[in-house]
């Protein structure tokens, strides 16, 4: 089993730092993992993105064109990758800041009101583990255990204070996701 | 009486003598190049102060490339300017060696500057001994950064002129103003006076690389024969009349 | 026991193989797309465990003549850059490759010319294993296609340049050294002793001893009957290191109608479109060179009997591509895909470009 995930946004939205909880989920449970982000000035506001790889093989191209999985936090993201998803494949994205919403009907489209939520409830620091949340919801490629180990991983010691916060925060992801293409 | 050479010839006899780690290979210096006295006090300071067996010198480009030829220590040949870089690596990876540089004034102030002022900054425990002719001795007598205004060379030939070459280069005075210099210093070897005093200062620049107290430099104003023209009297004079009013002599700093 | 799987970028990989390998010092200057290697040093810290050198030069210039000194002294020296600063270290690399020292370099390659881009390529093909510094010299060149090899290749890098006295380098790019991948490091070596250096490489300056004579490491030699010789005695090296070292992967080779050759990323990408190729029925291999020099070019002529064609893929305009005709004396068709500019081709793109060969 393999699955390809495409996470872009804004920099700053926390859209690397989703991948490799997620890579390191990935290992958690053994996995093949391959992290491969865009690097360099995004990183400072531009547009970001990660390509996350999950297998239970050795993992061949960590750079890739199509996706089963695209997790999209901004339009210009969602105009680069809406076409990337491969068919029968899912979109996750955040309404807010989208005018023009992902149009497919071959692909499962969902959608996260992540970045509302994280300002009404106090959790603006945990809004990629909404979106984390809302993924693992639609498609559990990793169980939940495995993304709070990884968490811990991936965490400076200092940090472990923010867990509950986070584990939270992928709850609520979970709770409020919705499909955006059913009607 | 009249004394037999081999009578005169006995140790007890003996008041001057070559270095002993100064070997035999006939030097490729013009008659009257200052290279040869400053040579003969590295070989000098090396042995006295027992350090034969921990030092590495790092040699030039330029007419000091072959330094490697006539003291028998290690040495290390560097590219051109990258001498500083050389010294730094060397004595941070062997901290109880005595690390030196030998350069001249276009290895060490033109294409080699960078180095020369960041293994100073750094204050990396060497001594950089600097040779100041005032030209380009090995490719054939062209201009150098520390040549004097209206001297001429290869490739000044009507005289270095500010608007086309800028200025003579105080690099010694640039690197004095670094925190990372414990010792920068100006000398010459035209005199048995003078050479004694650049002995001196030699020593005192291998005393703090060995203490660790940082970067020193000892300049010896030099005389280049072949590159100015000049018979090695003439040269001598000409550098007192002419390089030492740019380039005084004594001690720039000292901590 | 085994060894703990990690997750790292291969630009950390590097680093925290490099100490464990016992290198004695990296000398570097920070340029995107591998400043992760001397960061990471610095956040190790190593000289407070193995004693290891770590400092940031003033210029790639610098970091390369710091690896000269240290190399002059026998010690196991490395510095790390990206294309533009790999340039500015033509100069010391040559002086080392004519000096016989041993040290690694490592090039995260980036999109050029000139100050280029800052995203993946392999454009720095031709400055690598044809020269890239002045005179006749070769540099030995490792590919790494994972995190794994890019740990792996920093102590066969070392071993070999330590075996034949020649600079070594591993070239990658922006790839390999910003994702990350699991990984298992390789095992804590001692750093060689100033006594284990002196019997070892006793051409090395460490200061000369009462009972030798003093040892000189310089590149400069104005006889030329002698300069020729020393020449001779280079290429000879060189050839034996042809002879002996060569190195690379094939992947389903054995029963290949078409070949992708390709190396680091390239090789990782066409891995994939092989293995779409193999389900759209169409037999393909990967053959991926893993030293770059010297070239697995004896390997690759045996296929020129075996299969239909060949597509060498390269993040460059066809550099490589020259290399495998040559190999295959020109025999079959060997065709070149490539992205230029910091642009990684997709699979399907490589794949498409599999079936033209057809």
């Amino acid at each position: 089993m393999q699955h390809e995930l495409i996470i872009a946004g804004f920099g700053g939205q926390g859209v690397l730092s989703m991948g490799k909880i997620l890579a390191y989920a990935g290992l958690m449970e053994n996995k093949e993992v391959t992290w491969f982000p865009s690097y360099g000035p995004e990183q400072r506001g531009g547009t970001a993105n990660v390509t996350v790889i999950l297998s239970d093989e050795r993992i061949s191209s960590p750079v890739l064109n199509e996706y089963d999985i695209a997790i999209i936090l901004n339009q210009p993201s969602l105009a680069k990758f809406e076409n990337g998803v491969k068919p029968g494949g899912i979109l996750i994205y955040d309404g807010y800041g989208i005018t023009q919403p992902p149009k497919r009907n071959d692909i499962r489209i969902y959608e996260v009101d992540a970045m509302n939520t994280a300002s009404a409830e106090n959790m603006s620091k945990a809004f990629n583990m909404i979106i984390l949340g809302g993924l693992l919801k639609t498609s559990p490629i990793v169980k939940l255990e495995s993304v709070m180990a990884g968490l811990k991983k991936s965490l400076p010691e200092r940090h472990h204070k923010f867990l509950p916060m986070n584990e939270k925060a992928i709850l609520r992801g979970m709770e409020i996701i919705r499909e955006a293409n059913a009607g | 009486m009249i004394m037999e050479t081999a009578e005169i010839i006995k140790p007890e006899n003996l008041v001057y003598d070559k270095p002993r780690l100064l070997n035999d290979t006939p030097m490729h210096y013009c008659p009257g190049c200052s290279h040869g006295v400053v040579h003969k006090l590295v070989a000098e300071i090396i042995d006295e102060m027992e350090l034969e067996e921990k030092t590495i010198g790092i040699a030039p480009v330029g007419c000091a490339v072959f330094a490697y030829n006539y003291i028998d220590i290690d040495w290390i040949e560097a590219a051109h300017g990258r001498a500083p870089a050389v010294a730094s690596a060397v004595k941070r990876l062997n901290p109880d060696k005595m690390v030196f540089t030998y350069q001249g004034d276009g290895d060490l102030a033109a294409i080699g500057t960078a180095e020369t002022i960041h293994a100073c900054n750094r204050g990396e425990n060497i001594v950089i001994i600097f040779i100041n002719n005032a030209i380009y001795g090995m490719t054939g007598g062209q201009m150098a950064p520390t040549t004097l205004l209206a001297m001429p060379t290869a490739t000044s030939p009507n005289g270095r002129d500010v608007a086309l070459n800028g200025y003579p280069l105080k690099i010694c005075d640039l690197l004095a103003q670094l925190e990372g210099t414990c010792l920068v210093a100006r000398e010459s070897v035209h005199t048995a006076a003078a050479v004694k005093k650049a002995k001196k200062m030699l020593r005192k620049a291998f005393e703090n690389a060995m203490n660790e107290k940082g970067a020193s430099i000892v300049e010896i104003v030099s005389t280049c024969v072949s590159g100015w023209k000049m018979t090695p009297d003439q040269a001598n004079k000409w550098m007192v009349e002419n390089m030492f009013p740019m380039y005084p002599l004594g001690i720039l700093k000292d901590r | 026991m085994a060894e703990e799987v990690k997750l790292m970028k291969g630009n950390e990989a590097i680093a925290h193989a490099a100490i464990r390998y016992g290198t004695d010092g990296y000398f570097g200057y920070p340029i995107t797309p591998q400043s992760e290697i001397m960061e990471t040093l610095m956040e190790e810290k190593p000289w407070e465990t193995t004693g290891m050198v770590v400092l940031q030069a003033e210029s790639e210039v610098a970091a390369i003549n710091m690896v000269y000194g240290g190399a002059a002294c026998g010690k196991r020296v490395m510095t790390s850059s990206s294309s533009p600063g790999v340039s500015l270290k033509q100069e010391g690399i040559s002086y080392m490759a004519g000096a016989e020292l041993p040290g690694l370099i490592v090039n995260v390659m980036r999109g050029g010319p000139g100050l280029g881009t800052i995203q993946p390529s392999q454009a720095d093909y031709f400055q690598t294993v044809k020269g890239g510094g002045h005179g006749d010299y070769r540099l030995i060149t490792l590919a790494p296609a994972s995190v794994q090899e890019m740990a792996d290749h920093v102590a066969l890098g070392f071993d070999l340049s330590f075996k034949y006295n020649n600079p070594a380098m591993i070239l990658t790019d922006g790839v390999i050294g910003q994702m990350m991948e699991k990984v298992v490091l390789p095992e804590f070596r001692p750093r060689k002793t100033e006594e284990e250096i002196r019997a070892e490489q006793p051409w090395a300056t460490l200061g000369k001893l009462k009972n030798r004579k003093p040892n000189i490491i310089t590149s400069l030699e104005l006889d030329s009957s002698i300069m020729e010789q020393n020449n001779i005695r280079f290429q000879t090296k060189y050839k034996t290191i042809e002879a002996n070292e060569v190195l690379y992967e094939e992947i389903q080779c054995e029963d290949a109608d078409y070949l992708i050759v390709a190396f680091g990323s390239a090789a990782r990408i066409s891995q994939k479109a092989i293995d779409i190729a193999r389900k759209e029925g169409i037999k393909a291999g990967l053959f991926r060179p893993i030293t770059l020099w010297p070239f697995p070019a004896k390997r690759l002529n045996e296929y020129k009997d075996k299969v239909k064609g060949i597509l060498t893929v390269e993040l460059n305009a066809g550099q490589m591509v020259e290399d495998v005709r040559l190999a295959v004396e020109c025999k079959i068709p060997v065709n070149h895909y490539g992205r230029l500019g910091g642009i990684v081709p997709a699979p399907r793109e490589v794949l498409n470009e599999l079936k033209e060969l057809k």
